[in-house]
């Protein structure tokens, strides 16, 4: 196998430790949503092939049902995908989602391509899950095999290790309160 | 993830069907709205005739509510059934009926297996299972669920196919060999 066959085959995506690489991307057909505005809590990067392919619709629907469980730790979920904003929007109404998916559009996957997570090929992004600190470093990634859903487990096991000064100040003090209101 | 295990364990108190020390632990988390969880029902029932006393069936509630609006209540309902004993019964019969599951017809699921009637209808009104479904639901999340159903063989997640009943099955047996291999080394130790 060559070496550029081999790379196609195991992508490097970015790992821990990297800076996560900002962007503004359309997040409906009138907003832009910009990563370094979310700054300060932590930030959970979804990258997935396609709207309503059938594997995306069961991992985007987990998310939705869990996103109570992520507000937990103050973080942020945003979706990526190449599609388009009103691709978008007729999947989120249709899905009933609850976060924003952002259109990696144009350029055609230039984002996904900055965190390594673009499938030439398909011309599509990989399934790939980043969890982004309140500093904007990668703090854990995972590129899952295109036909598996990556499930939830791995983002809270990440979320649940960062460390607690980057939970955003809100979340810190509701805490502090629920301490000191105990017994 | 790849090493997705079961947390928590099954224990004493989830509903079961099968001797508590059978060698294989079939855990599903479901939703009764769900099509894919109504066409594993049959599998399940088919393992638990095949396996018999080697098979003990769990179930946890994963109603995913956003995508099935009546998720939620349904898996209540069953919960709410299983306080006055008959979880299986009404479990049995959400999934025969998954087309019908807003409130009144869950009430005449409860009138005809036989509950009071008045009872149930107030713990679904008062949301008494919630919490017990939510728990259900958070333990999923946890443990590697992605979607519905997702099978755990003695606590390990099962990635391979339902829909293929033979190959579902065959595994369900070598989960069971498996184990009581594991028996005898320990005794011989």
């Amino acid at each position: 196998m060559t070496e550029s066959a081999q790379r196609q085959r195991e992508p490097q995506i970015l790992p821990a430790g990297a800076q996560a690489p900002d962007f503004a991307l359309s997040a409906t057909p009138n907003q832009t949503l910009r990563l370094s505005e979310l700054r300060g809590r932590p930030v959970i990067l979804v990258f997935y092939p396609a709207d309503w392919s059938p594997v995306c619709g069961d991992q985007v629907a987990l998310y939705n049902e869990i996103l109570s469980e992520f507000r937990e730790y103050g973080a942020e979920i945003l979706g990526i995908s190449v599609d388009g904003v009103w691709c978008h929007a007729a999947f989120s109404h249709d899905r009933n989602l609850h976060f924003p998916l952002l259109a990696d559009f144009e350029p055609k996957g230039a984002v996904a391509r900055a965190y390594g997570a673009y499938r030439a090929e398909d011309g599509t992004s990989e399934r790939a899950l980043f969890v982004i600190d309140a500093d904007g470093i990668i703090r854990w990634s995972y590129c899952s095999p295109i036909a598996v859903n990556p499930g939830a487990d791995g983002i809270l096991s990440a979320l649940e290790s960062l460390p607690r000064k980057s939970a955003p100040a809100k979340t810190e003090s509701i805490r502090a309160e629920a301490a000191e209101a105990r017994p | 993830m790849t090493d997705s295990q079961l947390t928590p364990p099954a224990s004493a108190s989830d509903h079961a069907e099968g001797p508590e020390d059978a060698p294989v632990t079939l855990v599903e988390y479901g939703d009764y709205e769900c099509p894919y969880c109504g066409m594993a029902q049959p599998v399940v029932k088919r393992a638990q005739r095949e396996l018999g006393s080697q098979l003990r069936f769990v179930f946890r509630n994963f109603p995913l509510a956003e995508a099935h609006p009546h998720a939620r209540t349904a898996a209540e309902a069953a919960e709410a059934a299983g306080a006055q004993g008959k979880f299986w019964e009404m479990h049995d019969t959400l999934f025969e009926h998954q087309d019908a599951l807003a409130v009144e017809h869950l009430i005449g699921y409860a009138k005809s297996l036989g509950l009071d009637v008045e009872q149930f209808s107030r713990d679904l009104e008062a949301g008494t299972y919630g919490k017990r479904v939510r728990d259900d639901f958070r333990s999923g999340v946890r443990s590697g669920v992605n979607g519905t159903p997702t099978f755990f063989f003695n606590g390990e997640r099962y990635d391979g196919s339902w829909a293929n009943q033979e190959s579902f099955i065959r595994a369900l047996h070598d989960a069971a060999q498996h184990s009581h291999q594991g028996m005898h080394l320990a005794g011989d130790a």
